[in-house]
C-alpha cells in the first residue's frame, strides 16, 4: 500500500469553479505582492500537497520548531523551513490578518492569508540548516541575499505557473492513483539533480530489486551554475528509460522545487516529499544533496536516526564504482579488490568528457544518453 | 491516579518541555537497557519509542481511501493520456 501522506493528511489547496472565479475577482482588488519563480513554485507545492501537511507558508511558530529541533510545532517532522521573504517596503499597507494576491510575473498566483509578518536572523539560519555560514555555500549566498522580512499564512491557489514539462508533472494525488493502479505496493523515490551516468543506474536498480517499482523524480527550477540544464536531464531520462528500464517498474515524473544543498536536513525533507507522492521507501546514496566539501559523504544517513516517525523508510545504498576485476558496478561491501581497479564515476569525470565532447567508456554513461547530452550546445546552467 | 491527571492535562501544554510520570522500576529498567547505545538519557528514549509508536496508531487510525471514485476516475483518464498507464 502507498505511503500515508505526511502528518496524516493530503493538502489540497487548489480553488476550482465558481470560488475560483469569485476569489479571482477578489484577488484583483487585494494588495499585490510579486514572487519569484522558485517561491511560486513552492506556493503551487503547499496547494497541491507536495508539502503536506503545509497549507501555507511557516508561520513563527513552525519556522523556530524546524530550526531548531526539525519539527513542526506540532511535532511532525519537518527539516527545511518553507518561509516567504519579503522587503519591509513591500508590505507597508499590510497588517497581519489580510489578505493578500500573490502574483508572478503580475499573474495571479494565489491569494495568501496573512497570519503573521516577522524578521528572521539569516544568519542563525544558514548555522542551522546549512551548517555553514560561508559564502562559497550556494544556500547559503541564496539565504543571505534574501529580503529582511517573512510572512506566514495558508494561501489559496488560483493559477498554476507555466511549465515546460507539463506532461511529464504528477501531483502527489495523481501519483498515489498511479501506484495503486499499477498495484505497487513498495515503491522507492529517487531525486536527482543530474543527468544518469552508471552509478546512478545502478543504484537505482539495487533499489528495484527490493521493491516492486521505482519513481524517478528529478528536480527541475534554480541549481547552481554548472549543474545541468532541466531540458537535459529530461531528456537523457527519457532514453535511460526507454532502452535500459523495463516499463512496468518505472514511473518518471518532474518536482519543480528549488536545491537548496542542504546536505542531511534536505535529505528528510526530499524523503517526506516523496512520502507524500506515495513512495513508501527513499534511496540516500553518498553526500545526499550535498555541494563541495561541506558535508561528510554519508552524513544524510545518520540524521535519519532522530526520526522514527517519518513514516518512509530510507534505503541507504553505498556509493558505487566499476571494478575491472569484478567486470562490472560494485560497491565496497561486496568488491574485495584494491583501489587500482575501482573506477570512481562522477560527476565531475563526465563533465570533462562533454566539455571536450569526447565519447566516455561506457561503463560511464549509456551511449544514448551522452548522444543526448551532446545535442545540447550548452548543457550546463550559466 | 491516571484519570486524576488526564483531566489536570486537558489544557495544551506550552514550551519546549514538559514531565510525565513513569514508574520507578520502568525507569530503572529503561537506564539499564540503554547503557552502551546511541541514547543518552531515558528521556531521549522514551522520546524516540513514543514518536514511533504514535505514529504508526495514527497511520492506522487513517482512513484507506481519501480519493472519491469520480476524482480517481478522472486521473485515470489523465494518466491515460499522458501515456502512463
Amino acid at each position: 500500500m502507498v505511503s500515508k501522506p505526511h502528518g496524516n493528511k493530503l493538502i489540497n489547496r487548489v480553488v476550482v469553479g465558481r470560488r475560483r472565479d469569485h476569489l479571482l475577482e477578489e484577488a484583483k482588488e487585494l494588495p499585490r505582492i510579486e514572487i519569484s519563480e522558485t517561491l511560486a513554485a513552492d506556493t503551487i507545492n503547499i496547494a497541491h500537497g507536495v508539502y503536506s501537511p503545509l497549507e501555507g507558508f511557516m508561520t513563527q511558530e513552525d519556522y523556530i520548531h524546524v530550526l531548531h529541533d526539525m519539527r513542526l510545532s506540532n511535532d511532525i517532522p519537518w527539516t527545511i523551513p518553507i518561509i516567504l521573504d519579503v522587503n519591509p517596503e513591500d508590505i507597508v499597507d499590510i497588517k497581519e490578518g489580510d489578505d493578500i494576491t500573490l502574483t508572478h510575473n503580475n499573474k495571479p498566483i494565489a491569494i495568501m492569508k496573512i497570519e503573521e509578518i516577522y524578521g528572521w536572523d539569516k544568519n542563525e539560519y544558514c548555522k542551522q540548516v546549512f551548517k555553514a555560514t560561508d559564502p562559497t555555500h550556494p544556500g547559503v549566498t541564496k539565504t543571505m541575499g534574501r529580503k529582511e522580512l517573512l510572512i506566514g499564512g495558508p494561501i489559496d491557489l488560483l493559477n498554476d505557473i507555466y511549465e515546460p514539462f507539463e506532461k511529464y508533472r504528477l501531483w502527489p494525488i495523481e501519483t498515489r492513483v498511479l501506484f495503486e493502479a499499477k498495484r505497487w505496493r513498495t515503491i522507492a523515490g529517487f531525486q536527482t539533480r543530474n543527468v544518469p551516468h552508471l552509478g546512478h543506474e545502478y543504484v537505482q536498480k539495487a533499489a528495484l530489486t527490493f521493491v516492486d517499482g521505482l519513481f524517478i523524480n528529478p528536480l527541475v527550477g534554480w541549481k547552481k551554475r554548472g549543474d545541468f540544464k532541466d531540458e537535459v536531464i529530461a531528456r537523457a531520462y527519457e532514453v535511460l528509460i526507454q532502452h535500459y528500464f523495463p516499463k512496468d517498474s518505472i514511473v518518471f515524473s518532474v518536482l519543480r522545487m528549488e536545491m537548496r544543498y542542504a546536505g542531511p536536513r534536505e535529505a528528510v525533507f526530499h524523503a517526506i516529499v516523496r512520502k507524500n507522492f506515495g513512495c513508501t521507501h527513499f534511496i540516500v546514496g553518498r553526500d545526499h544533496a550535498g555541494v563541495g566539501n561541506f558535508y561528510k559523504p554519508y552524513e544524510a544517513w545518520e540524521i535519519f536516526k532522530e526520526f522514527p516517525d517519518l513514516g518512509i523508510t530510507p534505503l541507504f545504498i553505498r556509493e558505487s564504482f566499476y571494478c575491472k576485476k569484478c567486470g562490472g558496478f560494485v560497491n565496497e561491501k561486496i568488491c574485495p579488490h584494491s583501489d587500482e581497479n575501482r573506477i570512481r564515476i562522477s560527476g565531475t569525470k563526465l563533465r570533462r568528457f562533454i566539455l571536450r565532447k569526447e565519447k566516455p567508456p561506457e561503463y560511464m554513461v549509456r551511449p544514448e544518453v551522452f548522444e543526448v547530452i551532446l545535442s545540447f550546445d550548452n548543457p550546463f546552467i550559466e | 491516579m491516571f484519570e486524576d491527571e488526564f483531566k489536570k492535562d486537558s489544557d495544551v501544554r506550552r514550551g519546549k518541555y514538559t514531565t510525565v510520570s513513569i514508574p520507578i522500576t520502568l525507569y530503572n529498567r529503561i537506564k539499564e537497557l540503554i547503557k552502551d547505545t546511541g541514547f543518552t538519557s531515558v528521556s531521549q528514549f522514551v522520546t524516540y519509542i513514543l514518536r514511533e509508536v504514535i505514529a504508526s496508531m495514527e497511520r492506522e487510525k487513517l482512513e484507506s481511501s481519501m480519493i472519491s471514485e469520480e476524482e480517481k476516475k478522472r486521473i485515470i483518464e489523465k494518466l491515460r493520456k499522458l501515456g502512463y498507464i
